[in-house]
């Protein structure tokens, strides 16, 4: 640093080189750059035995380059290119009606769907937790340890069960997908909630008890506030879980319609391109998903007069 | 909770078990309490000791407490061997239920607000306390499953489950070699290992871990598990395909967590260092890994469990015939539960154990640590 500020006034590549903006977004850059393209190397030398046996099969000649372009181009490759993706991708996304069920649009919607409604449900149960176990002792000590040992459960495996139980009941649908959600997501919001709720000064939980205010004036006026950046950190994590929650809950359910549905039947009839794609919506979607809550939360932020 | 509340609570419970030798313990044919001596001594003992526990005061109610409630569930239990109380149980069984409850939750609430001043008793108290809780939590389960008669296909008793799981050791023992011994540890070690690898060298070239945090916190909020159709594809339905996606699904939450410990030491440490004329490698050995051990212990932790839920979804999408993943799908299918419920045990007795371990190991090489000094 400090030989830098000594030197000459820097010339036209350094003053460039030291931009802001190039200084932030170059590294991140060049590593996405050298991943496609180690996406791509990749990709013609895994799909390379396999379009050489196709061709030896109908016995055509063919030359290296003839090769190079079949690799990028296979109708079932072990790695498609990272372009057959995207127009996989855009294919089925802009290519059909939203309702139709070869849409991505449609399948996301589903797994949508699932993930948002156990989001709420997850976000209303863990908040409740952490209302019940910062205000008693009793609750804090019996509960709190087992609400992490639900966590050492594989919880993923129960999921065919919810199904199955549910079922036997009567519901179908939406709402075992959701529960699955729910299930994962609450844990982080109960940690981060108890977090935020205990996180005033004893100082500041001493003014309020020398004005006589009440445990539910505590709480609205004191705890709440003071929980909200936990808040939207802790839902900024539960709702990347609560999606992955809802794709695999539609894996050993059979489910005919969302994400993973449709990356198991890829993976059933070798649909590797459909697999990519389907990978690639459930990424749209979880970076979609906590844009919006960080969304939200500058603009609550705002609401309650944060500074950024 | 005050005392008088607290007694009446007692009392209250006594009565519930009082009543149930005059209400009709099930809708069958079922004999009276009073016609098993055995039984009705128990009930008349839980009675006793929840009025004795309703009229003594302070902490000496809580094994009074505690008693009375064993006494009480051990009737329950031993009725629900009569096959006519099985699924009619009535009123008078019930209520015995509810006391047994009543009593147990006053006796724990009553131990959680104890605060001795010895430092052993009290990590003794907050240990018994979540464990009396899940006692109870798990005898409501057996009761009212079994008193309802609830189908073993909506949901089987813990004790069917139990006994499934001491019947088919065998077969449990080779799911878990093959999903934990073989995909998750292997695919562990491998995933946390490079996870650190690259951290290590992000932090010594500086471009590369700029680039490297953006794209890892981006890639440890995608729902990764999905690759897992794709892992089965490359590497067969063998583990290998198991360890390679549990080896994704751990190496972005190790590096994000790795840079963030890498950089904790304090400019202070680091100068001391430098003075010393300290190479790079020992900045890292000496200095560095040793600031980051909390932060890779985090990811460790954090690890375990995605580890164990990685190599389960991957045997959903194919796996020779063994596995937690395939047996859970294929018994679930069956409408097997009991075995399923069983299987879950495993996988939750293998992720508190894997989990227990790390946090042993983290304890004893952080333990000058902030947060373990108290």
């Amino acid at each position: 640093m400090t030989s830098n500020t000594l030197a000459f006034p820097a010339s036209g590549v350094g003053a460039l080189r030291q931009h802001p903006l190039v200084e932030r977004y170059a590294p991140v850059a060049t590593i996405v750059l050298a991943l496609v393209a180690i996406w791509y190397v990749a990709a013609v030398l895994m799909n390379l035995s396999l379009v050489r046996d196709g061709f030896e099969r109908e016995e055509t000649p063919y030359t290296v380059s003839d090769l190079i372009a079949g690799t990028m181009s296979a109708e079932r490759p072990l790695l498609p290119a990272p372009h057959q993706v995207i127009e996989a991708f855009t294919d089925s996304v802009f290519g059909y009606a939203p309702t139709a069920p070869r849409s991505l649009v449609y399948h996301s919607a589903v797994t949508l769907s699932a993930t948002l409604l156990g989001f709420a449900l997850g976000a209303l149960l863990g908040i409740a937790l952490a209302l019940l176990i910062v205000h008693s002792r009793v609750l804090e000590k019996s509960l709190l340890p087992w609400i992490i040992c639900s966590q050492m459960v594989p919880i993923l495996a129960l999921a065919p069960i919810f199904v199955v139980v549910l079922g036997a009941i009567g519901l179908h649908g939406l709402l075992p997908k959701s529960i699955i959600s729910a299930y994962l997501c609450f844990f982080p919001i109960t940690i981060g909630m108890v977090k935020g709720f205990t996180s005033p000064d004893p100082m500041q939980l001493d003014l309020m008890r020398t004005w006589s205010a009440t445990p539910r004036q505590v709480l609205s006026k004191l705890r709440w506030p003071s929980a909200v950046p936990y808040l939207f950190a802790s839902l900024k994590v539960a709702i990347s879980i609560s999606l992955i929650g809802a794709i695999v809950a539609e894996l050993p359910t059979g489910a005919e319609a969302g994400i993973g549905a449709r990356l198991l039947a890829g993976s059933y009839y070798g649909q590797t391109v459909q697999i990519w794609s389907a990978l690639l919506a459930s990424a749209v979607l979880a970076s979609g998903l906590i844009a919006l809550v960080g969304l939200s939360e500058r603009i609550v932020g705002r609401q309650m007069g944060t500074r950024p | 909770m005050n005392a008088g509340r607290r007694s009446l609570g007692f009392m209250i419970a006594a009565a519930g078990m009082l009543a149930a030798l005059v209400l009709p313990l099930s809708s069958g044919t079922a004999v009276a309490l009073s016609a098993r001596p055995m039984l009705l001594m128990l009930a008349l003992a839980a009675a006793l000791l929840f009025a004795i526990a309703a009229w003594t005061s302070g902490p000496r109610a809580i094994p009074l407490g505690l008693a009375g409630a064993l006494c009480g569930a051990a009737t329950t239990l031993e009725l629900l061997r009569d096959e006519s109380v099985v699924g009619s149980a009535a009123s008078g069984y019930w209520a015995m239920v509810l006391a047994v409850w009543l009593g147990s939750a006053l006796a724990v609430i009553q131990l959680a607000s104890l605060w001795p001043r010895d430092h052993a008793y009290r990590r003794a108290i907050h240990l018994a306390v979540p464990l009396v809780f899940g006692a109870v939590v798990f005898y409501l389960w057996e009761v009212s499953v079994r008193g309802f008669g609830v189908s073993p296909v909506i949901m089987p008793a813990p004790s069917a489950a139990v006994a499934r799981f001491i019947v088919s050791l065998p077969i449990l023992g080779g799911d878990f070699v093959q999903t934990f011994v073989r995909g998750v540890l292997i695919g562990y070690v491998i995933g946390c290992g490079a996870g650190l690898v690259v951290a290590v060298m992000a932090q010594r070239f500086a471009f590369l871990g700029r680039g490297l945090l953006p794209l890892g916190n981006f890639f440890s909020a995608l729902p990764l598990v999905g690759v897992a159709p794709i892992m089965v594809m490359w590497f067969g339905f063998d583990w290998p395909s198991k360890a390679a996606v549990v080896t994704l699904v751990t190496f972005f939450p190790m590096l994000v967590n790795a840079l963030a410990g890498l950089s904790a030491s304090g400019h202070m440490e680091r100068d001391l260092m430098r003075s010393y004329g300290a190479s790079h490698r020992q900045m890292l050995t000496k200095l560095d890994l040793p600031a980051a051990l909390p932060f890779i212990f985090n990811a460790l932790k954090i690890n375990a469990t995605l580890a164990l839920i990685g190599a389960i979804v991957a045997e959903f999408f194919g796996t020779p015939t063994q596995g937690i993943g395939f047996r859970i799908s294929t018994e679930a299918g069956r409408m097997a539960l009991d075995m399923v419920w069983a299987e879950i045990a495993l996988a939750a007795l293998a992720g508190m154990a894997f989990y227990g371990l790390i946090a042993l190991a983290e304890r004893a090489t952080t333990f000058w640590h902030p947060s373990y000094r108290t």
